[in-house]
């Protein structure tokens, strides 16, 4: 490998043997194609026509008269497939092509990567496998059905909590034997080197458009930008933009599931401890002796014990804040913004939203936070209804 | 302690080196399997501390690994296992393991309790060359010999920096792929086993598949210091989860069929 693949000692490439010539070959094709004039205008043309791009940033203004300042959302939920998701997909699915790979797999949670991967597997006529734990299969079907009409396989995977943990350890299991023509198309910025470093490339189109949104639709630079994590992509592709403008707060709001003292939750930045899964270094759901922690979410995207390792250096070095949102606020907060806006927010983003609703009354009126709004929450109305009839 | 250059130069034929999850289904069963397979034969031992997300194991390590975690083993109760199986025989073994549970526990400490506990080696499945100063002098300083793996797409480059830094064995996988047994040996392993002796005097194990009296015959032929076999012993665990009498002596039988096929082949 020609680069270690760490932020600070998080990071890296703890992966079996067998995996390291194709991490290899796949680092040595990135460099290689992602400043490629054909590959760069190829992408940048259907980034445009295909994924619909840029996505516009909207001024929440009923939003905002009820928290108390001003919101902007920054409308990825509009791109295709409903989320930022296809900005990944669509770079390493080309990726993939000029490699001359011919099957896609991957990983999904709440089944918005598996979307948009089998999307993209279609576009490029490429066979297209999607691990998904047999929990979220179920508490995301819609997705599941939309995966599988753009001609990808659904695989069911049991083990574990049936979540996305357990999905992207049967993807890296199968891809360890079939790792001659099989592209792994990897969702978010975690995983082993070189992926953190691709998601983030291939995300950071985010950060960029809004950066040049906020200049030239407010004349100035937002006070902070507001995103879930999950495994991390929408927030670094949002951060990435602005990690010099040192008076721009970046805020990352992980999943508190039922509660953090309940122990049933998804926060690994705010309640982890650094360990090893999944080929990197980063802050860790686990017990005591290194076991893997079962998560807790009602956001299946968000749903996975440990986190991007640039994350954990931003956390770690102060440029970032990261809090956590538990189930009960990120429902108020879906609830608000179709109420006040008419957007069915991703119940991802809408911890990102439950953590301006914590500040409502607490920040001065002229304050501006952009919020990543990474996908929208069709796929969601069922178990929000369910919620919601189990409150009452 | 036996060394490993003392078992493999021996050993006129390749070492016939079973691989079990440690505690699984249970501390008990599991020390008696242990004890059974000493009896019918095996030379080394190649032992797992069971992880949560193993993603070098197929399905039926991954079940060995929620039994014996359910049936409560952990760490320290790993290092018990090992001492008494010690007691019951001076047996060299290898700890097969992934990284979280020896980094949490502390690598250096991690190194110097199993060795005291009467470990030979370690090999960390999800730790490769590149990071092997991880754990190079932590293990040498802990009088522990270093396994690292090559598998059918490693380079020759890299295969000469493995044996480098290897000083236990190298651990050979037969296939592209994660443990599990197999119907047909790999035929890509006997050209693997060919290239790694020409390239280096380290012992060399192959492990991964190896599922039949016969894989074993080929791989010893084909040079091999060691036969690794996984997945075939702890089906019949699986197997016979509910007769423990039947479980012991299939496991018997088998491995001393494994061993006979490889005697054979040497003389
Ligand atoms: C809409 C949406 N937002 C966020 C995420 C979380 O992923 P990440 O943290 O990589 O952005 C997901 C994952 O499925 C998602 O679907």
């Amino acid at each position: 490998m020609k680069y270690k693949g760490r932020f600070g000692d998080y990071g890296g490439f703890y992966v079996p043997e067998v995996l390291i010539p194709v991490l290899e070959e796949l680092e040595q094709a990135f460099y290689r194609f992602y400043e490629d004039e054909r590959f760069v205008s190829e992408l940048a043309q259907l980034s445009k026509d295909y994924a619909g791009r840029p996505s516009p940033l909207y001024y929440a203004e009923r939003f905002s008269e009820y928290v108390g300042f001003k919101v902007y959302l920054k409308r990825e939920d509009l791109l295709h497939g409903g989320a930022h998701k296809v900005n990944n997909t669509l770079g390493q699915g080309l990726l993939a092509k000029y490699m001359g790979k011919t099957k896609l797999i991957a990983e999904t949670g709440a089944g918005q990567h598996g979307l948009a991967t089998a999307m993209i597997g279609a576009l490029f006529g490429m066979e297209t496998k999607i691990f998904m734990g047999v929990t979220d299969i179920e508490r995301q079907s819609v997705n599941v059905h939309k995966m599988k009409l753009c001609g990808a396989e659904v695989i069911d995977v049991e083990g574990g909590t049936g979540t996305l943990k357990d999905a992207i350890n049967d993807a890296l299991r199968y891809w360890t034997a079939n790792v001659t023509d099989t592209f792994y198309l990897f969702g978010s910025t975690c995983g082993p080197h070189p992926y953190p470093t691709i998601v983030k490339h291939f995300q950071s189109c985010i950060g960029k458009e809004t950066r040049q949104q906020c200049l030239e639709q407010i004349g100035r630079l937002p006070d902070m930008i507001v995103a879930c994590v999950g495994g991390g992509s929408n927030a670094i592709g949002i951060f990435s933009a602005f990690l010099d403008d040192k008076d721009v707060k970046l805020i990352g709001v992980e999943a508190g599931g039922r509660s953090l003292s309940s122990g049933k939750h998804a926060a690994a930045l705010v309640a982890g401890r650094v360990g090893i899964l999944h080929g990197a270094k980063a802050y860790l759901l686990q017990d005591k002796e290194g076991q893997v922690h079962d998560t807790e979410s009602v956001s299946a995207g968000l749903d996975y014990p440990a986190v991007g390792p640039e994350h954990c250096l931003l956390k770690d070095t102060g440029r970032a804040e990261y809090v956590a949102a538990e189930d009960a606020e990120v429902l108020d907060a879906f609830g608000l913004l179709s109420k006040t806006e008419g957007i069915l927010p991703a119940l991802e983003s809408a911890h990102a939203l439950a953590f301006l609703c914590s500040q409502k009354g607490k920040l001065d009126a002229d304050t501006i936070a952009v919020v990543n709004l990474s996908g929208r929450g069709d796929k969601d109305v069922s178990i929000v209804e369910k919620r919601r009839s189990a409150d009452e | 302690m036996r060394t490993y250059k003392q078992i493999f130069s021996e050993l006129k034929r390749a070492a016939l080196i079973p691989f079990f999850v440690i505690g699984d289904p249970d501390f008990d069963t599991s020390l008696a399997i242990v004890k059974t397979a000493i009896d019918a034969g095996a030379d080394v031992l190649e032992l797992g501390i069971p992880f949560s997300d193993p993603i070098a194991d197929g399905p039926t390590i991954q079940k060995a690994d929620i039994r014996a975690l359910t049936s409560g083993i952990n760490v320290q109760k790993a290092r018990e296992f090992i001492e008494k199986v010690k007691d019951y025989k001076d047996i060299p073994i290898g700890l097969l393991m992934y990284y979280n549970l020896i980094y949490q526990y502390g690598t250096q400490k991690f190194f110097s309790d199993f060795h005291e506990a009467g470990v030979n080696s370690v090999l960390v499945a999800d730790l490769s060359i590149d990071d092997a100063d991880e754990i190079t002098a932590p293990a040498a300083s802990a009088g522990l010999d270093t396994v690292f793996m090559v598998t059918p797409n490693t380079t020759p480059e890299r295969m000469k920096l493995i044996a480098s830094k290897t000083t236990g064995f190298i651990y050979t996988v037969s296939l592209l792929g994660v443990t599990g047994s197999r119907e047909k040996l790999s035929d890509t392993v006997e050209v693997l086993i060919g290239k790694l002796k020409k390239l280096t005097s380290v012992p060399v194990c192959v492990g991964f598949g190896i599922s039949k009296p016969e894989h074993a015959a080929a791989v010893a032929s084909a040079g091999a210091d060691g036969v690794i076999i996984g997945s075939k012993i702890v089906e019949l665990i699986e197997k016979n989860l509910s007769n423990r009498e039947k479980m012991l002596a299939e496991i018997s039988t088998f491995l001393s069929d494994v061993k006979s096929a490889i005697k054979h082949q040497s003389n």
